[in-house]
């Protein structure tokens, strides 16, 4: 190893320790930001000492450098926060293909390899690969391309099966004979993309936040593996970060919705609704935006309780309008947040903080839960199943065991909804029948308008 | 010897990773996601260093696209977390 070899390597080190410093800051709001522009100096640093080593070839590098850095830029300034997911998506599927590419190239350089380096170049190229087609697939179904519910087949098992099966025998008479085996390395490729998008189609477009936490999680692994390939312990360190933060997201998310991860991937989204006419009957009690206005302006505590349909109607800033005024008549308000409203771990919190909502008014479900019976009125927006509480009670009902925010349990309920149409999952809302909840009929945005200004007449 | 070395050096950052991670609030799971998706663009690194300029055609071609959608990844990723976490803002800060 010659000196600037040395340099080199101990400057990933200290990439290294940035990284883990970024991360360490990312557990509270007030240092997060700090957080990533340290991950982003790590990232730095590993890039400059990189251009270092002796022989490259600057004029292809800089063509990649500045294609990518335009197009990375331009996407993260206009994205919108309502498609995160999509664009979390698409980065992923970006990360396992460089992972492949990468493996790619240096297996065609040089095909003389030892078993150990032709199997994680396998490794590499096959995470890589189905990160990126599964990721695309992924993207498809958030952005709506193509029909985001599960596309389920018979025998389909089966045919996963018969590819993954490929994949690794090709894998094995791969690595058996790299030299020999430039053939095998490309059906390994092939196989690899065919099987990201068999194995995501079949998940519906409610699992997807699962979906994306997992391939978040390939990517760093495909990362992880690329690093054992070229012997450099950065990328190892880096992907090794990743995978493991994907893989307590997949575990959050499965939790939080009350499935297995194996019943995610393996069966498809809304095979398990109710018979319609059954579930919870009864009578709902509907309330005008006066009745409403009242309850509100009597409450001492008030929880809104958001899911995805407050983002459809793009009623965060009409809400946090609503937020301000009931604070301005000593109201405590806070926003009670199930771990998978929105399309992605995270997603009603961002959406929320770009509607100017303070952070530490945002509580989770696990610290709102205690507390629900001395708040007075909980707002329901936009959600429905995360609030239902057959989940607590019912065995019979599909969603018996998922964790959701116990609003039941305040002094008073109120329900946005545009009708009394089951939700999402098909099934029927206990919630709405209720003794202490008031469904208050509407569009979301005009009726929140509707509070406001009665809010505003009032004064 | 040298794959039990990285071998260590992957089982150890695994458990990093683990207890790391377990400690950033849900609220900021979002960013968490794109922050690290821009740290598995680290294969940028590797990229980089694959594109010699001894190579073969096909090599520059496949090293050239890795080191765009890596950098893709890095950039945006970086960008993107940035203006997330802009927008997490407390009260008294003069956020609202």
């Amino acid at each position: 190893m010659n000196m600037m070899t040395l340099v080199i390597n101990f400057a990933y080190v200290i990439s290294a320790i940035l990284f883990i410093f970024g991360l360490k800051m990312l557990s509270s709001p007030a240092t997060a930001r700090r957080g990533n522009l340290v991950s982003a100096q790590g990232m730095l640093l590993a890039i400059v000492v990189t251009l270092l080593y002796t022989g490259l070839d600057f004029k292809w590098i800089a063509l990649g450098v500045v294609v990518g850095s335009v197009i990375g830029l331009v996407a993260a300034y206009k994205v919108k926060m309502t498609s995160m997911p999509e664009m979390v998506a698409l980065f992923n599927g970006f990360g396992g293909i460089a992972s492949l590419l990468l493996a790619w190239s240096e297996y065609h350089q040089n095909v003389d390899l030892t078993t150990f380096i032709a199997l994680v170049t396998f490794l590499s190229a096959f995470i890589g690969g189905v990160t990126f087609s599964g990721s695309m697939v992924a993207f498809g179904k958030l952005s709506e391309l193509i029909s985001s519910k599960a596309v389920v087949f018979k025998g389909q098992h089966l045919v996963n099966g018969a590819i993954l099966l490929t994949a690794v025998g090709g894998g094995v008479l791969f690595a058996a004979d790299p030299a020999a085996g430039y053939t095998f390395f490309l059906v390994v490729v092939g196989v690899a993309l065919i099987f990201g998008v068999t194995s995501v189609i079949p998940i519906g477009g409610a699992d997807m936040p699962v979906v994306i936490s997992l391939l978040n999680s390939y990517s760093g692994i495909a990362a992880c593996a690329a690093g054992f390939v070229i012997n450099n312990n950065i990328l190892i360190v880096a992907g090794a970060l990743v995978g493991a933060s994907g893989i307590i997201l997949t575990k959050i998310m499965c939790k939080a919705m009350n499935r297995s991860l194996g019943n995610v991937l393996f069966s498809g989204f809304g095979a398990t609704t109710q018979a319609a006419g059954s579930g919870p009957q009864g009578e709902a009690k509907p309330a005008s935006a006066e009745d409403v206005y009242y309850i509100l302006e009597a409450a001492d505590s008030v929880a809104f309780v958001p899911g995805y349909g407050l983002a459809v109607a793009q009623a965060q800033h009409v809400v946090r309008e609503l937020g301000e005024l009931l604070e301005a008549n000593d109201t405590e308000v806070q926003y009670a947040i199930h771990p998978v409203a929105g399309r992605m771990p995270g997603h009603m919190n961002v959406l929320l903080a770009e509607a100017n909502v303070s952070y530490d008014q945002l509580v989770e479900m696990d610290d709102i839960n205690p507390k629900m019976d001395t708040i007075d009125v909980c707002v329901v927006i936009g959600a429905n199943d995360v609030v239902n509480p057959a989940a607590l009670d019912d065995e019979s009902s599909p969603i018996y065991g998922m964790p959701i925010i116990e609003t039941h349990r305040a002094k008073t309920v109120i329900v946005l909804k545009r009708s009394m149409n089951p939700g999402f999952a098909g099934i029927q809302n206990a919630l709405f029948f209720y003794p202490n909840t008031r469904m208050y009929f509407g569009d979301a945005k005009a009726s929140i308008q509707a509070l406001v200004a009665e809010f505003k007449g009032a004064e | 010897m040298e794959p039990v070395f990285l071998t260590f050096v992957f089982v150890l950052a695994i458990f990093l990773g683990f207890e790391l991670i377990s400690k950033v609030p849900s609220t900021l799971h979002t960013p968490l996601m794109s922050g690290s998706n821009a740290i598995s663009g680290i294969t940028l690194i590797g990229s980089l260093a694959s594109l010699r300029a001894d190579n073969v055609k096909v090599a520059v071609i496949l090293g050239t696209l890795a080191v765009t959608f890596a950098t893709i990844n890095v950039v945006g990723g970086y960008a993107v977390t940035n203006r997330m976490l802009e927008m997490f803002k407390k009260k008294d800060e003069g956020g609202a």
